[in-house]
């Protein structure tokens, strides 16, 4: 019985292949826009959520801020008020796990005939920690190298691709602003942060290296930041109420006076980044869906149209023992076929077209089996919806109004 | 055997009290049937005959259970069409009544397999047996060639006979043909008439709608509709003697 009225419907589909046809392409438009602007954006949102993770957890910045000098106030960061010393007492606060002071600066790093403009980051062996950065190859300099200051470095992956090459850098002697530099080792690439900086551009030398040799702040001891993890969420607000304090306090900071330095909480920031892509990939589905709802619009106005065209045909079925519910699950059916036939052909459009995405724009796309779960619900209950009215109609039809019908 | 012939002529298939039909349109009430009173048993062969607008269709449809009266009593076969329900109705025309209109009705769209089939779909009969029993009924009606065909492609005697196929594929007691040959020359009326008479020889009750004398004369009882009413009920001569024969 089932079988013989998927056949009716397939039968009646055919019977006009161009009406099906353009029926079917509302359904299909629509589901490949679901397809693809839910693929676009849950890889928008994974890709924030890996950079979030490749940030490192709990995290606050603290910035030197800008301070007056007769009158002159210089921009944040630019001024050295932050010390080394600084970053000692903050690593004493309660909720304080990691510490790591930075400076940070240019600088062409050397190889053979090879050069290549980048950061050199001076800091401690726990800024590694911290932002969960691992060694693809080698090891970390130690505290003792700190203390001596030794000529180590750790290259970032996009460092390695342009002065390396092919050829295995750790133990080899790069320079840098002429001092030569032994690599100690390369650090696994990152990618891109949520500001879109390549992250792997970058050497990490001692801090106190970076100070006496490279840097050359005009303060001993001064660094421009100071990146301090918390040891759980919970406790970012109290450590970040403290290491203000603290600086006021050690920075002799009147009370209503300008501060010297800013405490940003990165992770909050992240958050927000988070945030924002969930909201955008939120609209994409929901401007997508709308697609969706006028591609069932289309099927019901084919449908409304097949049942008046068909009204003869409805009355001869009738009076030969058709009952309400089989017109009913006819009509329904052909419904159901053609917006679950338009929903695998709007699928595998949507899924092509995600990955076409991911080929030129090199945008990151993520199919899950959910989207494509919840397109074919949507689409078989989209026939079941607009089809069930004009299906209705049909089935209410009065036999001899239907038979005489014209 | 004398006796259980007679029981089964004498039982009841159609009985009609009182029928009234009433269309209401813009230019007021018409009136198409008027106190019809009718009864038939089971075996029976009823030509009805009667001036165009003088409510013949109207009296089969309700018959078929197509349409319902104003008011007025319908039985079939015992049970009263009124307090039928719209399943019940449909398992009715699915199975009880087999109709056979002027214009044939098939299904376009469909072949000719199909269309006699497609009742059976309707009664729940699974794919092969469909086909099988189909197929038999092809050949009664003389088309086991065309079974694949369109109904385009046939002439209209042949779409009739497919349409007699369709409407005897449930083994119906009571065929119901509105004008089954008008559409239909001589020759081939006088082929779909002999299938009628076949048919009511193996036991099937026919009614019959036609506006021509010898088309009537195929069966046992002529009755005449004027303006509404049935004016003249009678039954072929040799028949009755017949009838009367057997029941003595
Ligand atoms: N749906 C309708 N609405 C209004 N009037 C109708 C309707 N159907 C039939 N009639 C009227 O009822 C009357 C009887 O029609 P019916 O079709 O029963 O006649 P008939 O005896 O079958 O005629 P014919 O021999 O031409 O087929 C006609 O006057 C017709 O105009
Ligand atoms: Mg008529």
């Amino acid at each position: 019985m089932f079988s013989a009225m998927l056949g009716e419907a397939w039968r009646a589909m055919g019977a006009n292949r161009l009406r099906t046809f353009l029926t079917m392409l509302g359904m299909v438009i629509g589901v490949a826009s679901v397809v693809l602007m839910m693929a676009v954006g849950q890889g928008a949102q994974e890709s924030v959520k890996q950079s979030i993770n490749a940030m490192g957890s709990n995290l606050f910045i603290v910035l030197s801020g800008s301070f007056t000098a007769g009158g002159v106030r210089s921009g944040s960061g630019n001024s050295s008020t932050l010390t080394v010393v600084d970053a000692n007492a903050i690593s004493e606060l309660d909720g304080v796990a990691n510490v790591a002071p930075i400076s940070t600066g240019g600088g062409q790093a050397v190889f053979g005939s090879n050069n290549w403009s980048t950061t050199i980051t001076g800091t401690t062996p726990a800024y590694l920690n911290i932002r969960s950065w691992e060694l693809e190859d080698g090891f970390v300099f130690s505290a003792s190298d700190m203390r001596s200051a030794t000529r180590v470095a750790l290259v970032g992956k996009t460092v390695v691709d342009n002065i390396f090459g092919d050829i295995d850098p750790i133990g080899k002697t790069i320079r840098i602003k002429q001092n030569p530099f032994i690599v100690l080792g390369v650090l696994k690439s990152k990618g891109q942060s949520l500001d879109g900086r390549d992250q792997d551009d970058t050497i990490v030398i001692p801090l106190t290296t970076a100070q006496r040799k490279i840097l050359g702040n005009q303060f001993a001891g001064s660094v421009r930041q100071i990146i301090v993890q918390a040891t759980t969420p919970e406790m970012m607000p109290m450590v970040e109420q403290n290491i203000n304090a603290l600086l006021h306090q050690r920075h002799k900071i009147r009370d209503g006076a300008d501060s010297d330095f800013f405490v940003r909480n990165l992770t909050a920031v992240a958050n927000s980044a988070a945030e924002t892509t969930r909201t955008m990939s939120l609209l994409l589905g929901a401007i997508a869906s709308v697609s969706l709802l006028v591609g069932g619009i289309g099927i019901m106005n084919i449908m409304l149209v097949s049942v008046t065209e068909r009204t003869r045909e409805i009355g001869i079925r009738m009076a030969i023992g058709a009952r309400e519910r089989d017109i009913l699950l006819q009509f329904l059916l052909e419904a159901i076929v053609i917006s679950v036939i338009g929903c695998l052909i709007g699928l595998a459009l949507g899924i092509s077209g995600a990955m076409l995405v991911n080929k030129l724009a090199q945008a990151a796309v993520v199919i899950s089996g959910n989207s494509v779960l919840i397109a074919f619900g949507v689409a078989a209950s989209v026939g079941v919806f607009f089809g069930y009215y004009p299906a209705r109609k049909a089935a209410r039809l009065n036999p001899i109004e239907a038979l005489r019908f014209q | 055997m004398a006796q259980s012939l007679a029981k089964k002529i004498n039982k009841n298939l159609v009985d009609v009290r009182d029928l009234h039909k009433d269309y209401y349109t813009v230019a007021g009430t018409i009136s198409v049937l008027k106190q019809v009173n009718f009864s038939m048993d089971t075996g029976d062969y009823v030509a009805i005959m009667g001036p165009s607008g003088s409510g013949k269709s109207t009296f089969m449809n309700i018959l078929g259970c197509l349409d319902q009266p104003t008011s007025g009593e319908y039985a079939l076969d015992g049970n009263q069409v009124a307090k039928l329900s719209a399943n019940a109705l449909a398992q009715t025309r699915n199975q009880t009544i087999g109709f056979v209109f002027q214009g044939f009705n098939l299904l376009s769209r469909v072949n000719l397999i199909d269309n006699v089939a497609l009742p059976l779909v309707y009664a729940g009969v699974e794919k092969t047996e469909r086909q099988a029993r189909a197929k038999v009924l092809l050949k009664k009606v003389g088309l086991e060639l065309h079974m694949q065909s369109m109904p385009n492609q046939i002439s209209g005697g042949q779409q009739q006979r497919v349409a007699i196929a369709r409407a005897l594929i449930n083994n119906p007691r009571l065929i119901l043909a509105d004008e089954p040959t008008g559409n239909l020359d001589s020759s081939t009326s006088e082929e779909i008439m002999a299938l009628f008479s076949e048919l009511n020889q193996d036991g099937i009750s026919i009614i019959l709608v036609t506006h021509e004398t010898e088309i009537a004369a195929h069966a046992s009882r002529q009755v005449r509709f004027l303006d509404g009413r049935i004016v003249q009920d009678e039954r072929s001569k040799e028949i009755t003697s017949r009838l009367s024969m057997e029941a003595s």
